[in-house]
Formats: structure tokens, C-alpha cells, sequence
């Protein structure tokens, strides 16, 4: 819990230290002073870590047994999920970790959206997240046609397909994209080794967002800056890490209910079938987690203009620290926004349930509305009302807050503890 | 705002786990079955395994492979479990390909367990040519590769019926109440007594359905009794070092004063 120097005990630890300071970061990491107030929305990063790792380690082991051509994957596939020892456990784990990986990183993202986690001084945070977090989407999309079934197949074929809308460059940048004149061996095999290299992009960022979120330090329910180390704080080891992982207990049960028991779910069955370019399959899908997206591509009836704004759903995101203009980060003591956070939450999950459905009639037009929302969130009821709203009162510290009416009704226990 | 994140939390699940995409109208839901491979604890019934291998032999056989199946899989545990004996005789009943031998000739020798299970068709366009130009899909992971699984196969299984009134049907053409479009090139196959099972259980249309159906549902997931039995010892695992750890964290926390 000290700021001062960390000095190793043994002679050889010293050595060793003086050349590379490695036991100070160890130091460091373990005495990293931490909000002792956070909640447990604030333990998904370290979840997180866990499912990058396990994606990995997985995901070395399948490509191990995996073979990357469109005559061979599909049969290299169900070798691993028959004659591979646990085989099956590992792809399993691989590809239901894929969703709960995206699982923990929106809960992640909408804790950062709540407690205003993007906020000065955490904007560099905020943006390595996202680029993680499009990686994330570049890694699955591609691992997701690695199995090559007719899902697959027929999903690579429309994404890929989006960059023809680029005028006068785009047939080009799509054949350039695929290796062939369509989706095909080529494509399946740079998509392989992309998909081997991303996780490997996501782990050296991980470590930029986390030394990046080490300068400020932790954000907190309450959004206040802090001292640190104060009698506000807590060292992470024992105290985090052990909360830490509890939480991430709970989330393995969670996650091995689905490995063990419903392991296709939240597949689609059609990606058992292999993949055949002469047979379109009724309904052409994405993995849920890029459903709110695949809404928003089509709500719009152009082609081009759809594609630029799903992407700017996205990139809207990297300038979301200069568009919110409120000075007070924690939704706790905003009123007006938190409803609007609200609405946000159900907007996105709307979008993705119906980019599931069909794009006709009343799906549409809920595509529609919530694309429009979507973008009226970020570009005018950010700016709007952190300029007009009328904040809560903020408390001083985390341990001594201003009892002034319910903005927390933990605070408001902390206070009368007290008393 | 507690309130408000369990909101959230069951909403994203429920849109998790209950988004279906439309099914066409005409579409009837297939017929739920109670099959004994259901649920967390669920196992295949072995003696309709094996009933299902001899539907499969007999009659599915003639037209659709199952190219990911060895032979060896059938006396394989959480399978039809037939004893080594009974696999090497099945195995050695079938003719395979096999070469080049030291001549650079191809020859046919009696199937070994380790051989994967012999295909009707040399390839995807004889099946295609010889079935009235609809491939019969190989039945490996058939039950996996289609939304409704086994009761879904199933139904197809027992679903044939007249047409209605006002729908003509090409020939080579079926009409099937739970087949998608209704329209199916596959012949009803299944009549009462086509099958002699060894066990003396009456060869009923549905009995036959069932079994080769179970059978399936073994070949598309040879791992579900091994994956069922390791998922519950691995949640009681992880609820017990839960326990441990929050009881842990409780105590390493009651040293701060905020509650955790």
C-alpha cells in the first residue's frame, strides 16, 4: 500500500531487480491502491483476462488438430470433436467462451457508460478498450467461418461483401479481401491465420488498458477523484483478487452450465451442415453478439449507406469522452441521464433482437427506430444533458460522504454506520 | 439501481437464449418426445442404440452415409456398447476399399473396426444422380444440423401423410406435415414390421423412428453421456470452491469497513 520505493529482501532478488525491475511491478501490482468501494459490475476486467486467456490456451490446442482447407476443416472439426481426447470439451469451451467473452465485455462496457468510466482523465483507457473490443469482433467473425459450415460460409460471403459497397474501389478491395473470386480456400486460410494472430494483438493492448487504467487509477461507483492510498482504498491483493475471484467463480458456473449442458445454443444448427456455395440457407444470421450491428447495417435500404452506418456505430464510441459534457461522472447522481442510460440498455437489446429476425415489416421498422435512437443517444442527449441536467450533490470521499437525499442508499448506510 | 442491473441481467439473458428466427408458415412444430437422452443427467437408451444401428443398417444405409462414424464407435462407451466380438463381425461385413498395395493396385478386404462407416455412393454426385437429384446429407451430425434436433427427425420420420386437397406433387415427390416447404424427395420408408429385431421389440413404424432417431442423436453427440456425467461433477466443483472463496473473501473483507 506504499508509494515508496519497493526494495527486494534477498541479495539475488536485488541483482536480479537492479537489471530488471520486475519484482517492483510484482510489488506494484499486488499493492496497486483500489476504490474500496467498488461493486461487483467492477470485477468483469479481471473475467475478462480470464476469458482471453482460456481463448488462447484453447484455441492452441484445437489449432493443434485443426486443418484450414474447405475440403478438410469440416471433417477436421468433427475429428477433433470425436477421436481428439476431450476434444469435444475443447471446442466446447472454445466456442461457448467466444459468447461469454462477449457476455462479460458488454456488461463491461455498459459499467463504463454508467459510472462514466471514459471520462478525463481515462479516455486513453477507454479507447484501447475499444480497440480491443473491435478485435474481439474481427477475431470471432473469422473463427466463427473456421468450422466452414453453410454458416459460416454464407456469413463470410455477406460480410465480406460490405466492403463492395466502397465505390469504385470496392469489387476490388472484396477479390483482394477473399484471394479468389469469392469466398474460398483462400480466404479460409488467411482467416485462420488472422484469427491464430488477433488474440495475441487483444493480449498486448490488455496490457496497454491496464497500465493506461494504473496512472489514474481505478474509477468508482461513487465517480469522485480519490487519494490514494487513503483510507478510501484497499490493496489489491488480498482484497480484490479475492473478490475478484468469486466473481469469476460464478461466471465458470455459469459458463459450464452452457459447455455441458445446451453446448449449441447459441449456435446456429445450419453450421453443422457443411458449407456449400450453391445453397443460400433461408436466413443468414450472425452470432448474437454482433446482432445489434447487423440490425443497424439493415435498417438502411442503401447498400453503402448502411455499411457506413453500422461502422460509425462503432466509431462513435472513440469520441464518446468529448461528447458527454457533464462534469459529474457517476450515473449515480446524474437523474435525468440514468434514464437515458436506461433506454440505451433496452435500445441495444432490442436492435439485437431484431437483427435476428427477418428485415420486414415491424422488425424494420424497430430497426429503424432504434438505429435512430441509437445515434441520438450518443450526438445529442449526451452533450444536451450534461449541459442542462441538474446533478445530484457529490460526497467528498468514498468513507465520509454528504448525506444529502438518497443518491445511494449504500452511501446513506455507510454514513449512518457512522453515526 | 440494484433492481435495475438484475433487469438487465435477465433481459440479456433471456434474449440470450430465447431468440428463434421465424419459421415459415406452414411449418408445423415437431412432436415432443421424451427421449432419454434429455436433461442434465440425461443417457441413451442402450438397447434402442442398438435397435437404431440395425434401422440404420438396413434401411437408412442404402442412401445416406455416415462418413465421420468408425466402426470402433459402436462398442465405444456411452454408445450402442456392442461387445468387441459384434463390432469386429460388423465391421468385417462390409467390403472396403483399400490400396495401393505394393502392385500400385487397389483391392477389397473385409472392414476392420477402425474403418470409417462405408458410403452407399463413391461420391456427393453419384448420391445426388442416383436419389432424383436431391443429395440424401450424410447423417454424422444430422441431428445437430437442424433446428428442432431429434424431435425434428423424428417427426420427418413419421410425418407423411396424403397431400391436401389442391397441392400436386411431382413424381419422386413426398408430402411430409413437418418437413420444411412439405415437400420432401425422401420415400417414406418406415412400414410396420420391416425390421426383425434381434430383441423380439415389435417393429413399429414409431418404434423404428425412435430408435434410429436415438441412434442419430448418439452419432451427432458420441460424447453427451461422458459430457452430462463430467458437467455435474464439475459444477459441484465449482459451487463448492464458490463456497470457500466467498466465505474467504468475507473474512479478508470484514478487516474494511465496506461490505463486499
Amino acid at each position: 500500500m506504499s508509494e515508496h520505493e519497493y526494495v527486494p529482501k534477498s541479495k539475488a532478488g536485488k541483482w536480479f531487480n537492479d537489471r530488471l525491475p520486475l519484482l517492483t511491478l510484482g510489488a506494484h501490482l499486488t499493492d496497486y491502491p483500489t476504490p474500496k468501494n467498488l461493486n461487483y459490475w467492477w470485477t468483469f476486467g479481471g473475467i475478462l483476462t480470464f476469458c482471453l486467456i482460456t481463448q488462447i490456451v484453447t484455441g492452441i490446442v484445437l489449432a493443434m488438430h485443426y486443418v484450414a482447407h474447405a475440403d478438410l476443416a469440416f471433417a477436421s472439426v468433427e475429428h477433433i470433436m470425436r477421436d481428439v481426447n476431450y476434444g469435444w470439451l475443447i471446442r466446447y469451451i472454445h466456442s461457448n467462451g467466444a459468447s461469454m467473452f462477449f457476455l462479460a465485455v458488454y456488461i463491461h462496457i455498459f459499467r463504463s457508460l454508467f459510472y462514466g468510466s471514459y471520462k478525463s482523465p481515462r479516455e486513453v483507457i477507454w479507447i484501447i478498450g475499444l480497440m480491443i473490443y473491435l478485435l474481439m469482433m474481427a477475431a470471432a467473425f473469422m473463427g466463427y467461418v473456421l468450422p466452414w459450415g453453410q454458416m459460416s460460409f454464407w456469413g463470410a460471403t455477406v460480410i465480406t461483401n460490405l466492403f463492395s459497397a466502397i465505390p469504385l474501389v470496392g469489387d476490388s478491395i472484396t477479390t483482394w479481401l477473399w484471394g479468389a473470386y469469392s469466398v474460398d480456400n483462400p480466404t479460409l486460410n488467411r482467416f485462420f491465420s488472422l484469427h491464430y494472430l488477433i488474440p495475441f494483438l487483444i493480449l498486448g493492448l490488455v496490457v496497454l488498458h491496464i497500465w493506461a487504467l494504473h496512472v489514474p487509477g481505478n474509477n468508482n461507483p461513487v465517480g469522485i477523484d480519490i487519494k490514494k492510498p487513503s483510507k478510501d482504498t484497499v490493496p489489491f491483493h488480498p482484497y480484490i483478487t479475492i473478490k475478484d475471484a468469486f466473481a469469476l467463480l460464478v461466471f465458470m458456473i455459469i459458463f459450464a452450465g452452457f459447455v455441458f449442458f445446451t453446448p449449441n445454443v447459441l449456435g446456429h444448427s445450419d453450421n453443422y451442415i457443411p458449407a456449400n456455395p450453391l445453397i443460400t440457407p433461408a436466413h443468414i444470421v450472425p452470432e448474437w453478439y454482433l446482432l445489434p450491428f447487423y440490425a443497424i447495417l439493415r435498417s438502411v435500404p442503401d447498400k453503402l449507406g448502411g455499411v457506413i452506418l453500422m461502422f460509425s456505430a462503432i466509431f462513435i464510441l472513440f469520441v464518446l469522452p468529448w461528447l458527454d459534457t457533464s462534469k459529474v461522472r457517476s450515473a449515480v447522481f446524474r437523474p435525468i441521464y440514468r434514464q437515458f442510460f436506461w433506454i440505451l440498455v433496452i435500445d441495444v437489446l432490442m436492435l439485437g433482437y431484431v437483427g435476428a429476425m427477418p428485415a420486414e415489416g415491424i422488425y424494420l421498422v424497430l430497426a429503424r427506430v432504434g438505429t435512430v435512437y441509437y445515434f441520438l443517444h450518443f450526438i445529442v442527449v449526451m452533450p444536451v444533458v450534461g449541459y442542462l441536467e441538474k446533478t445530484d450533490p457529490i460526497p467528498m470521499s468514498i468513507s465520509e460522504p454528504v448525506l444529502t437525499g438518497g443518491a445511494e442508499p449504500s452511501l446513506a448506510r455507510k454514513v449512518n454506520d457512522k453515526v | 439501481m440494484i433492481k435495475f442491473n438484475l433487469k438487465l441481467l435477465v433481459l440479456s439473458f433471456l434474449l440470450l437464449i430465447s431468440h428463434k428466427p421465424l419459421q415459415s408458415a406452414e411449418m408445423v412444430d415437431p412432436i415432443k418426445v421424451d427421449w432419454s437422452f434429455k436433461g442434465l443427467t440425461g443417457t441413451f437408451d442402450r438397447a434402442s442404440l442398438q435397435r437404431g444401428f440395425q434401422v440404420y443398417k438396413e434401411v437408412c444405409a442404402s442412401c445416406h452415409s455416415m462418413q465421420y462414424l468408425s466402426y470402433r464407435n459402436l462398442g465405444e462407451p456411452g454408445g450402442p456398447e456392442f461387445s468387441e466380438q459384434e463390432v469386429k463381425a460388423i465391421a468385417a461385413s462390409f467390403e472396403i476399399e483399400d490400396g495401393p498395395d505394393s502392385q500400385g493396385e487397389m483391392f477389397t478386404r473385409p472392414g476392420k473396426p477402425s474403418d470409417k462407416f462405408k458410403s452407399p455412393y463413391p461420391n456427393v454426385q453419384a448420391a445426388t444422380a442416383a436419389n432424383g437429384g436431391a443429395y440424401p446429407p450424410d447423417m454424422s451430425v444430422l441431428v445437430k444440423a437442424r433446428k428442432g434436433g431429434a424431435n425434428y427427425i423424428y417427426s420427418v420420420l413419421v410425418g407423411y401423410e396424403d397431400p391436401p386437397p389442391g397441392v400436386t406433387l411431382d413424381d419422386g415427390v413426398y408430402y411430409n406435415k413437418y418437413m420444411a416447404g412439405n415437400k420432401i424427395k425422401m420415400p417414406n420408408n418406415l412400414m410396420d414390421g420391416l425390421v426383425e429385431y434381434a430383441d423380439g421389440t415389435e417393429s413399429t413404424v414409431d418404434q423404428m423412428a425412435k430408435d434410429v432417431t436415438t441412434f442419430l442423436a448418439w452419432a451427432a453427440e458420441p460424447e453427451l453421456e461422458e459430457r452430462h456425467k463430467t458437467g455435474v461433477k464439475v459444477i459441484i466443483y465449482l459451487v463448492l470452491l464458490t463456497t470457500l472463496v466467498y466465505l474467504s473473501m468475507k473474512k479478508i473483507w470484514s478487516r474494511v469497513d465496506t461490505e463486499v
